[in-house]
């Protein structure tokens, strides 16, 4: 009798968690392999790209975030491109240029019978009428537009004299002076060409609604969910784009983002941990892809910390450290050794340096020299979060923390949260700092005098390591329009940033993504822009 | 009782009050500079301090919180720093988003919680007693993260059973009416999505649930043994009482007001979104978007989400103390 009350129990145990279950059994039209032949619904073409966070705008030129510029390189073009996989240029919206002799004025022929999304024309005034739009913004509305053509309409560093239009396809920029990267600041996806008609009707909700030329029209956006472009099919490139759909999904962890790329849950996912790239190579179904790398993981020293005031200190922990063993531990060999603050993908990166080699002994010497014998105390910062070019700041830290060691140098682990992190390096309050840069146009001077240049104290150098001679170097380069002579420039400066050495350079990585294998046509673009015009399925 | 309720709500306002003081300090409290961080490392001194400006962050903070305090009783949550979007605007869609996973999550808690509870309080020291224990221990320390993963490994990938992130089907996306997917799929009658929106919800579901199923089994175990070594259980009993009906109808009616204490604690601590889970998941709740917010010090999304948050937790606790009257009428409130 009692055996039959705990059968009845049990039953309605089960029952609940049945119930509470209850959904599986009621459908079944998803959980097979679903890349290519897509869903019950739109074009038979979609793909899932995974990624770890979602857009802040689909605007890029208010924006500064990669995840925000990985969409809208889809929706909007530029007047000029980047290579498939490199930072040269070639044409884009604009079929052909032509810069004055002195630098002072570029010459673009626009391509003809282009359309914008909403049907408006694309033409010589279009591009003016955004070009005015950013001149006329401040730095809240257009960050970028300031950090790459110094400033505003008005501002005494406004690179940008004016911008007009000859006939319907033909715009002339005139320069107040000539800059070396302008013709790769065009080409960057924060100045994609806009509909100037959506702008001009939605203001500041351009970015909810964006409207460009580009291969892929927007769709939906559900906040740090998805976005959903679809295909142009009145796009100006005949027979693209290939896919008819594109859907990036926000998954914020990296684990959970390769396990939804096994599953078939997503086509495309970046972010693959440098640990997981064998199971990726491993299994039939997918396929791994390299980003070109255009970025640098460094150790920085703050000069005006004591003792690192001393060159000879800061050469010694560039001997001290063992990047090879830091690569192979962390990043799993997707990474270079760096020798310079500019990746060798990068024009005028100086591969005549010999880097510092792992030498403690000599390193120890160094300090003697300084003045350390016993070496000293000190405060190590690392970074509390995985960014593609330091996958892992802790650990990283602990090792150069146990090279340290060797030569006599206490080490203290520190971190903070992330913005806390930057916000305190920046004013020099730590001794030496873990950190790094991916470069937004594939220019040196993004790389040099964004981080190292005496100007850049406050901003991006954290070090504050200040050289007049570098300096100079740097902002005639600037201004440097042949490109030989502006390598032989910025040769020279990496090797006084080589002999100063206030960072340890430590890795350029290479980014990992991983994709079905019956992708086709994917190419990873060093900027973390991908543009998916010729991705197809097979 | 509606005058208790009257009280209990003008009781809210100085928490709240002293709660907005509280989260409006300690963001700002700690460095980092959201004029800073919208405007990129790129960003010069002076674009810095003109966005501060701008955006009234050079004020005194006391001018700051009674601007904030201001707009609040004017029904304004302000505008995201990040996104310059209304934050009502842009909260409605990832609480909804919550709210359906705790909903859910929670009725699993309870189901499996308060039934595994009585019968480890019926058959006290029984195989099954021992089993539902561990088990409830095992619930509470497993890390989320951690069983998360696995979940996906093994119903996602194994067993190709259930997805394993999202909320949708990305590749068929449910038109969102109220944002509640369960419920919209079901008004438009799309029987197909609201299949996938339910499978969707198990994994996250389950993993949410493991530490209040947890808790709320223990708590049921414990007032259960209480109760059911009381008199009135001895009586039915000894009356030839089915012991079915003795142990869910009188026992459980008795022992039920500390469990739902338990359970409405629970689920106000649910409905404050579940970082972990959400971001195991791709789930794009309120949790996710409060910590991106406190990342981006992105203040009014940071103060407003948490006042949002903390409401709900005060209103849902004076739910529970009126839920108390309902099912033991002993209780009133006069």
């Amino acid at each position: 009798m009692k055996k039959g009350k705990i059968w009845s129990l049990i039953v309605l145990l089960v029952f609940s968690m049945m119930l509470a279950a209850c959904s599986s059994g009621d459908s079944g039209s998803e959980g097979e392999k679903g890349s290519g032949d897509g869903g019950s619904s739109g074009g038979n073409k979609t793909l899932v790209f995974g990624r770890g966070g979602d857009s802040v705008s689909l605007d890029p030129s208010s924006v500064t975030d990669g995840e925000s510029m990985k969409v809208a390189a889809n929706i909007f073009e530029t007047l000029l491109n980047f290579g498939e996989q490199d930072t040269t240029i070639h044409p884009g919206l604009a079929k052909e240029w032509e810069a004055s002799e002195d630098g002072l004025t570029y010459t673009f022929q626009l391509e003809e019978g282009v359309k914008f999304h909403d049907g408006t024309d694309f033409n010589a005034e279009a591009v003016v009428k955004n070009f005015e739009r950013w001149a006329n913004g401040d730095a809240d509305t257009f960050p970028y537009y300031q950090s790459m053509f110094g400033g505003f309409k008005g501002d005494e560093g406004h690179v940008i004299d004016s911008v007009t239009a000859d006939g319907d396809y033909t715009v002339i920029f005139k320069l107040k002076r000539p800059q070396a990267p302008f013709l790769k600041n065009v080409a960057m996806t924060m100045f994609g060409i806009g509909s100037p008609t959506a702008f001009e009707k939605d203001g500041d909700k351009f970015g909810d609604n964006p409207v460009g030329t580009g291969p892929f029209k927007f769709v939906e956006w559900k906040r740090n969910d998805s976005i959903t472009i679809e295909k142009n099919e009145d796009y100006w490139k005949d027979g693209l784009p290939k896919l008819d759909r594109v859907i990036f999904r926000s998954i914020p962890d990296n684990a959970a983002r390769l396990n939804a790329l096994i599953k078939g849950d997503v086509d495309l996912a970046d972010g693959i941990n440098p640990s997981d790239a064998g199971t990726i190579e491993g299994d039939d179904n997918l396929q791994l892809f390299e980003r070109p790398s255009m970025n640098i993981g460094y150790l920085g020293m703050t000069v005006t910390r004591e003792p690192f005031g001393d060159a000879k200190v800061r050469q010694a922990f560039n001997h001290a450290i063992d990047k090879q063993a830091i690569i192979d531990a962390f990043f799993e060999g997707a990474a270079e050794i760096a020798k310079n603050p500019i990746p060798p993908s990068v024009s005028g990166y100086n591969d005549a340096i010999e880097g510092y080699d792992f030498d403690p002994e000599k390193a120890k010497e160094l300090l003697a020299e300084a003045g350390y014998p016993d070496g000293f105390e000190m405060d190590l910062w690392a970074m509390p979060v995985p960014r593609p070019y330091m996958p892992d700041g802790q650990k990283v830290a602990e090792v150069i923390q146990k090279n340290l060691a060797d030569i006599g140098v206490k080490a203290n682990i520190v971190s903070y949260e992330w913005a806390t992190y930057l916000e305190k390096a920046s004013k020099g309050e730590a001794d030496a700092f873990l950190l790094g840069w991916t470069g937004d146009n594939g220019d040196a001077d993004n790389f040099i005098y964004a981080l190292l240049d005496r100007e850049s104290i406050g901003s991006n150098n954290y070090t504050y390591y200040d050289n007049a001679e570098l300096h100079d170097i740097l902002i005639e380069a600037q201004t440097e329009v042949d490109e030989d002579k502006r390598n032989e420039l910025y040769a020279k400066a990496q090797e006084i940033v080589h002999e100063d050495a206030p960072w340890v350079p430590l890795a350029h990585s290479i980014p990992l993504l991983g994709g079905s294998a019956d992708i086709t046509g994917f190419k990873a673009h060093p900027t973390g822009s991908d543009i998916l015009t010729n991705v197809d399925f097979k | 009782m509606l005058q208790y309720i009257g009280k209990r709500l003008l009781q809210l306002i100085p928490v709240l009050l002293g709660m907005t003081f509280i989260v409006f300090m300690i963001i700002r409290a700690i460095p980092g500079n959201p004029a800073q961080v919208i405007l990129g490392q790129q960003a010069s001194k002076e674009a810095v301090a003109a966005l501060e400006a701008k955006l009234g962050l050079d004020q005194p903070w006391y001018t700051q919180y009674f601007e904030f305090l201001m707009n609040i009783f004017r029904g304004d949550l302000g505008e995201s720093l990040r996104t310059r979007s209304p934050v009502a605007d842009e909260l409605w869609p990832y609480l909804a988003a919550t709210i359906e996973l705790a909903v859910f999550a929670m009725i699993i808690a309870v189901i499996i919680g308060v039934n595994a509870g009585i019968i480890s309080a019926w058959f006290q020291n029984s195989w099954f007693d021992y089993t539902a224990m561990i088990l409830a221990l095992i619930g509470v320390s497993v890390p989320i993260f951690w069983l998360g993963l696995m979940g996906q490994w093994v119903f996602g990938i194994e067993m190709d059973l259930l997805p394993t992130t999202g909320r949708e089907d990305v590749r068929n996306p449910v038109h969102a009416i109220t944002g509640l997917y369960v419920i919209d799929t079901l008004i438009q009658g799309r029987f197909d999505q609201f299949g996938q929106v339910l499978r969707h919800l198990i994994l996250p579901g389950i993993a949410l649930a493991t530490i209040p199923m947890a808790i709320i089994a223990r708590m049921t175990r414990s007032s259960m043994l209480e109760v059911m070594r009381s008199d009135f259980v001895r009586t039915a009993r000894s009356k030839g009482q089915k012991m079915f009906l003795v142990v869910y109808k009188h026992a459980l009616k008795n022992a039920i007001i500390p469990v739902l204490t338990v359970i409405g604690l629970q689920m106000g601590i649910l409905l404050g979104g579940a970082i972990l889970t959400e971001t195991i998941f791709g789930w794009p709740g309120i949790g996710r978007y409060i910590y991106d917010a406190i990342g981006f010090r992105d203040y009014p999304v940071v103060q407003s989400g948490i006042l949002v948050v903390a409401f709900i937790f005060v209103m849902i606790n004076l739910l529970v103390d009126v839920l108390y009257s309902v099912v033991d009428p002993r209780i009133k409130y006069d």
